[in-house]
């Protein structure tokens, strides 16, 4: 008989295998024009997945940029992550009734969302909120200061905050070697004074474990945890990046040995949870989603000029009054073609 | 345009400094999402002491001594701002603030835009500004421009403490992320009548401070003290100057700018802050674009440097004085 942990398994396996297909059509569509510079999960569907399999929905995400599996399972539809690598700032008006109501944006610039991540779990805390808050980065963020800023003031105020860092390894073309010293990127919350935890960042079923316990002890007011996932990007950094540039072509061959969604789907149908007859399905399911997914986004009408200083302020000051009709007048002209 | 209100039978006179705390006070006292964060301004009440005896009032849950980090002071004013708290931050002074510019410019002054409404930023964060109190390098900037350039902020500078009392209230209340840049030449100058149960100030008017139809002088925050002692010298050889105190500079309320102007014809804009790039040829841009056919004479900017604000031997030769303002207006009025 299944088990519930089963069924969460056999969930994440299907979000696994759903986003690597997303991904891969994702950077098709930036190949062709269709997308702008995207930034690509493959080798970390696990731990976008597990994160998104882990959270509540009291629970608060702050993403960084690669982040696309968890705000799926969150409730972002696919076509608004392509909206958001399309350009369209509307790919972060997040479904006011899914998981992600609050949640903040993608964040590009490094490590920045991680100071604002304690602000959210100061705020939870003030308001003795039974929720966690989980921000995650890659393993470059952990060079900068809100990186230890952060750290050390969840360490202070006992925040409920969990930091998940993406280990993959690469940070642009700088390796891990030569963006630390530290033995472990796990070791840098020993200076403040939280727990710090190594996991395999390729497997599912690890990092479940680890974010469940890290989450609840946030929730239960115990404090943060910081969370390494040592993983490896399968990709270049994003479309615009060649990273057989600086990276051997062994290392990855390498890497792919040990990439999470085939590793997922062989222990799975071991344990008798999955088959060749479900793969296929739902292979033709993930197509059929991602097709529609992109089809959506397409079709979208385009974004009115006037947005881009409709939402600046809560109400349009008389000083940008002018230069909103200058926009209003682009959008009649488009209009009337 | 919005007349000023200093004499009420509600009023009490206070000083600048006073003025600050008793706005935090009553936020807090009316809204408890208000929160306060920053560097020593719990139990020490602040450098200035402008959140003096807060911590006592309202506990160290809203009143919060954070680590010494301008940066993460701002972060979290974010993250506690875009879930709907109204954190107001201080920074000590206007020197340190830029640790914090990446999450203000490229977080605080854009979340609202980029999630389309569905999250907002109401911070304040709230900085000492400016020089003239001998403080050591690094604590006397007046970098306004910085701010004031970046779309999605408010930028506000009071100049009294009645204006300080009201556009704080304001800030505190208003849904975009504020700067709020005190003058701290200004603090304890001199007390004057401030309406502590008053209305909030709006942010987005300038406020006349004095009418004349000879010139303009237009001017904010700490300089707006000798752009007034330059209208008393000018009026005392019998040139009536029109003194406006911009207060908010972004948005700002051109429309009172340029009527005036248009009706003086002349324009002298007094600021601290270095000349290049600076507010003031903002301000006289626009008014070479609205109002040129009424100039009689070049816009004259008396400004600061364009240097770093020296040690503070220097200091008194770099802050615009009211003998720079007489003559520039008198440059003005000649031409």
């Amino acid at each position: 008989m299944r088990t519930d942990h089963d069924n969460r398994r056999v969930a994440g396996y299907k979000t696994m295998a759903l986003i690597r297909h997303f991904d891969k059509k994702a950077v098709n569509l930036q190949r062709t024009g269709r997308l702008g510079t995207y930034a690509s999960c493959l080798g970390a569907e696990a731990i976008g997945t597990a994160a998104g399999l882990a959270l509540t929905r009291d629970d608060y995400f702050v993403p960084y940029y690669r982040d696309h599996a968890t705000l799926y399972l969150r409730g972002v539809p696919l076509h608004q992550i392509l909206q958001y690598w399309g350009g369209d700032e509307r790919g972060n008006a997040f479904p006011a009734d899914s998981d992600a109501r609050r949640d903040l944006p993608y964040c590009v610039p490094i490590a920045t969302q991680l100071t604002q991540a304690a602000g959210i779990a100061s705020a939870a805390k003030l308001r003795h909120e039974h929720a966690a808050v989980l921000a995650t980065c890659g393993d470059g963020a952990t060079s900068r200061g809100d990186f230890y800023e952060t750290l050390n003031v969840a360490g202070v105020w006992q925040l409920p905050l969990v930091v998940l860092i993406n280990n993959n390894q690469w940070a642009i073309s700088v390796p891990r070697g030569l963006q630390t010293a530290c033995a472990s990127l796990a070791d840098k919350a020993v200076a403040a004074g939280i727990p710090g935890v190594q996991v395999d960042g390729n497997d599912l079923d690890a990092l479940l474990e680890v974010l469940d316990d890290a989450l609840e002890r946030a929730r239960a007011g115990k404090g943060a945890t910081l969370i390494e996932a040592i993983s490896y990007r399968l990709s270049d950094h994003t479309t615009a990046d060649d990273a057989s540039r600086y990276r051997k072509a062994s290392d990855l061959h390498r890497a792919w040995q040990n990439e999470p969604v085939r590793r997922l789907r062989d222990t799975l149908a071991e344990a008798g949870l999955w088959d060749a007859q479900r793969e296929t399905d739902w292979q033709q399911q993930c197509e059929r989603t991602v097709e529609e997914a992109i089809d959506t986004y397409l079709n979208l009408p385009p974004a009115p000029a006037t947005d881009m200083l409709d939402y600046l302020y809560a109400e349009l000051p008389a000083a940008l009054r002018d230069q909103r009709s200058a926009l209003a007048a682009v959008d009649q002209e488009v209009r009337h073609g | 345009m919005a007349e000023l209100q200093t004499h009420s039978a509600h009023a009490v006179p206070m000083n600048l400094l006073e003025a600050v705390n008793r706005a935090l006070a009553r936020a807090m006292a009316e809204d408890d999402s208000v929160v306060l964060l920053g560097e020593d301004i719990g139990t020490n009440g602040g450098v200035f002491r402008a959140t003096e005896g807060l911590k006592q009032q309202f506990g160290c849950r809203r009143v919060m001594d954070t680590p010494l980090a301008e940066n993460l002071i701002a972060g979290l004013a974010v993250g506690m701002a875009s879930q709907g708290l109204k954190p107001v931050a201080e920074i000590q002074f206007m020197g340190f603030i830029y640790a914090a510019l990446e999450q203000i410019l490229s977080h605080a002054a854009r979340l609202r835009n980029r999630t389309r409404g569905r999250l907002s930023c109401p911070l304040v964060i709230r900085a000492p500004y400016g020089g003239g109190i001998h403080a050591p390098e690094h604590h006397s900037e007046s970098t306004e421009a910085l701010f004031a350039h970046i779309p999605g902020l408010r930028v506000v500078m009071p100049s009294s403490p009645a204006r300080a009392h009201g556009l704080l209230l304001a800030a505190i209340q208003c849904p975009d992320p504020v700067i709020f840049l005190e003058p701290k030449r200004l603090y304890r100058l001199k007390r004057l009548p401030v309406v502590a149960d008053g209305d909030p100030l709006p942010l987005d008017t300038c406020f006349t401070l004095r009418t004349g139809d000879d010139l303009t002088l237009i001017s904010w925050g700490a300089a707006i003290h000798e752009t007034l002692g330059a209208a008393d010298q000018l009026a005392a050889d019998g040139i009536n100057a029109e003194v406006i105190d911009v207060a908010c500079l972004n948005p700002l309320d051109r429309d009172t700018l340029v009527a005036s102007v248009s009706r003086t014809g002349r324009a002298v804009i007094v600021h601290e802050a270095p000349g290049h790039g600076g507010m003031g040829a903002e301000i006289a841009a626009t008014l070479a674009n609205q109002a040129l056919l009424h100039l009689r004479a070049p816009v004259e900017r008396v400004t600061g440097y364009d240097c770093p604000m020296p040690y503070f031997q220097l200091e008194q030769h770099y802050l615009p004085d009211e003998e720079r303002i007489v003559a520039a207006a008198k440059r003005t009025l000649a031409y």
